[in-house]
């Protein structure tokens, strides 16, 4: 059962700064776009790519990850062989432990990827909104007779010393790799997706699992374990829209830019389609009165009133003469009449009271709504 | 053991549709946005905890098929029972069945392989979101043999005129007639015991008869214990252009809408995987039913638009249904339309039809 690629997608992340959203799930779990969930955008890339063996980390609560994953159907990963896989802590029979770092899901899943007797692993995660064509990544692999490749994106300099820099000479080889550096000598920010000669990998794994100093993670532990000893290893320059959401600005922000019309980012992109499980609500109606601009709406939603620059999940009501802007509002919240919600972020279930007013453009971040809020209002 | 049974029958539907029905049968044609008007019924069926539907179907199905696929978006794909669609292949030398009973006739092997006892048949025509626990309980208890679904027609409408009307004393279904008089009208969806069923089915054939329904039952009203059951919800019957445009712009009230999609259970169709709906700047859009992929920067009003519609800036589309993928470019006036799925209008062109005699463009034109 020989494959070429396995891709192993990180998905047991907490996601602590994106507070009450991963109260209850999983950071790629949580709702984005109108209709998706964050993990969505790699599972669809994994599809849209043609790798079709993905094993998926989860550890930190996972049921409504594990639900939305199912056997993988809607990306066409439900397949006899291989597919979509989840891949949570176990314990054997030398005993078992929870997951200690990106490195360590991989390690502890040895003999996952053995099975498949791979070339390569791809090291993904779940969290990040960007469209890529990984075969791409793998042929660049390829030509460069590398060990390891890692995709980088161009980041505006100033802000380069948020992210891991990869330090590479004119060919692109990294000599160095630089977390989070006061100085930046480049400004080449690593995407966390990782290509690895499954063999070399494999060593490196064991070993480091070996260290009782090694912090079991691929940009600490890892990637400069293999530098140091000289690897071959190549960045894979990525031109497009990547986005870490990591924190409810940024969150907010990837959502916002879903509006924007020139992100290479697309979900109407017909060659590269987002999927994500479907629901069967009927279509939306916009009443008499609905005002609707520059936003995304799902299906199963009723709008009475006004609604800018915002997106919407399915089955949401807008009463009458209310106002919703620069928001997000997730599955089923309803907002009754004469409300204004100016960016915020309104969390599942929940019902805003007639003539509720929130505001969050004073605040420094989006206001997140959850149910507890609303009460404290009545 | 009380088990129920589904089975849509197509053979005595007409393509009523005309330029809609052109390339695909009456039960496949899109409606209210995203739907067919198949997935009514079997939306109900499945909603009655039916685990097995068969489709007899005789022309055009290949949007059909293409549509219900495997049946598991109505969470029909079953290791056992499921979906059959049963077009026609007879291939018995000595069949001397016609009309509908050749379909039985050749598919004897779907009602004897199944542990109900009782079947629900329907049409695609007659729709309305429901489950038919109710009548079949109401069947079980009175020890009908056939029970037959009605409605009462507060107003009389032109659809209506085909439809059978009942005569019942005290439940009991004595009159089958045509007397437009007569309010309470058949919904041509009706429960039979499987046992009865198959021997009308044989009595019919060796009869020469064409048309189960007309002669098992109608014609035996005074053998069979045959009851009615009153369906009180909201429903209607498309069977012509005229009543296809009207329900379908009934649903724009907001009363309507929500009786048909939120008093009971979700209606179930093809899942497509679009995008939410993409409202630009420039977009005006009021009183309309919008599927999910649509892009919209023009103007729309009173109107029902399919999946992955794109209307273009300064467009306007009036009291009109837009089927699947259309593209109205910049400039375009529709008004009172019907454009069915993939049609392309370019640029600055208007097309004006009437409220009873909406203006259709066929599949796949560019105009």
């Amino acid at each position: 059962m020989k494959k070429r690629c396995v891709g192993m997608l990180l998905a047991g992340g907490e996601g602590k700064r994106l507070g009450l959203l991963t109260k209850n799930l999983a950071k790629p779990a949580v709702p984005f776009g109108g209709k998706y969930r964050i993990i969505d955008f790699t599972l669809s890339n994994c599809s849209n790519s043609g790798i079709h063996t993905v094993g998926v980390l989860t550890q930190y609560s996972p049921l409504v990850l594990n639900k939305h994953i199912g056997i993988g159907k809607p990306w066409d990963l439900d397949r006899q062989e291989d597919g979509a896989t989840i891949l949570s802590p176990y314990t054997a029979k030398k005993g078992g432990s929870w997951y200690q770092g990106t490195a360590d899901a991989i390690y502890q899943n040895i003999h996952y990827i053995d099975q498949y007797d791979p070339e390569y692993v791809l090291v993904i995660s779940g969290d990040h909104i960007y469209q890529m064509n990984y075969e791409e990544l793998i042929q660049h692999h390829e030509e460069k007779q590398s060990d390891a490749t890692i995709s980088v994106i161009e980041v505006p300099w100033e802000e380069a010393s948020r992210f891991g820099i990869l330090n590479t000479h004119d060919n692109l080889e990294i000599y160095e790799f630089d977390e989070k550096p006061a100085k930046p000598k480049n400004n080449l920010a690593s995407m966390g997706i990782y290509l690895f000669n499954w063999k070399t990998l494999r060593e490196y794994l064991v070993a480091d699992a070996e260290s009782d100093t090694s912090d079991h993670d691929f940009g600490k532990d890892v990637i400069p374990a293999m530098l140091n000893d000289e690897k071959r290893m190549f960045a894979y320059r990525f031109e497009g829209y990547w986005k870490d959401v990591g924190t409810i600005q940024s969150y907010w922000e990837a959502n916002m830019d879903l509006l924007e019309e020139d992100l290479s980012v697309s979900l109407n992109n017909k060659e590269w389609r987002t999927y994500s499980q479907d629901t069967n609500y009927p279509p939306q109606f916009l009443d008499e009165n609905a005002v609707v601009e520059n936003s995304l709406i799902n299906s199963g939603s009723w709008i009475s009133g006004t609604v800018k620059n915002s997106i919407l999940f399915e089955c949401i009501d807008v009463g009458a003469q209310s106002l919703v802007s620069e928001s997000i509002l997730h599955p089923n919240v309803k907002i009754g009449k004469g409300c204004t919600v100016k960016r915020a972020i309104v969390m599942e279930n929940v019902d805003i009271p007639d003539n509720t007013v929130i505001d969050g453009t004073t605040e420094e971040e989006p206001v997140v709504i959850n149910r507890d809020y609303v009460e404290q209002l009545t | 053991m009380r088990r129920l049974m589904g089975l849509i029958n197509l053979e005595h539907e007409h393509d009523f549709l005309e330029e809609l029905t052109y390339f695909r049968c009456g039960a496949a044609t899109p409606f209210a946005g995203r739907y067919r008007l198949i997935d009514f019924t079997l939306s109900n069926m499945v909603k009655t905890e039916i685990e097995e539907v068969a489709v007899f179907t005789n022309k055009k199905y290949r949007s059909l098929m293409d549509h219900v696929g495997t049946g598991s978006d109505w969470e029909l794909a079953r290791r056992h029972g499921g979906l059959f669609i049963l077009p026609p292949d007879w291939n018995d030398p000595t069949d001397i069945s016609r009309g509908d009973l050749r379909h039985f006739h050749n598919n004897r092997d779907y009602f004897n392989r199944s542990k109900a006892d009782h079947v629900l048949i329907s049409g695609s025509q007659f729709l309305a979101n429901t489950n038919y626990e109710e009548m079949f309980n109401h069947h079980v208890k009175s020890g009908a043999d056939v029970t037959l679904l009605t409605v009462h027609l507060d107003d009389e409408l032109p659809e209506h005129k085909s439809q059978l009307r009942v005569t019942a004393d005290n439940g009991r279904v004595t009159q089958l007639t045509n007397d437009q008089n007569n309010k309470e009208a058949f919904t041509n969806v009706y429960i039979i015991k499987k046992d009865v069923l198959m021997d009308l089915v044989d009595e019919c054939i060796a009869f020469h008869k064409d048309h189960f329904f007309f002669h098992g039952i109608k014609e035996n009203l005074d053998k069979l214990h045959v009851e009615s059951y009153q369906y009180n919800g909201y429903a209607m019957f498309v069977n012509s252009i005229e009543s296809f445009f009207r329900h379908n712009m009934k649903l724009l009230s907001p009363d309507a809408y929500r009786r048909l999609f939120f008093d009971n259970s979700y209606v179930r169709t093809k899942i497509s995987n679009e995008p939410p709906v993409k409202y630009r700047e420039t977009a005006d859009v009021k009183n309309s039913l919008l599927a999910n992929g649509c892009v919209i920067d023009g103007d729309v009003s009173g109107s029902v638009l399919f999946r992955g519609v794109k209307v273009q800036k300064g467009a306007t589309v009036k009291n009109s249904i837009i089927m699947q993928r259309c593209t109205i470019e910049e400039g375009v006036h529709l008004e009172n339309v019907i454009l069915d799925k993939d049609v392309k209008i370019s640029g600055g062109q208007t097309f004006i039809g009437s409220s009873e005699k909406p203006f259709i463009v066929a599949k796949r034109k560019v105009i």
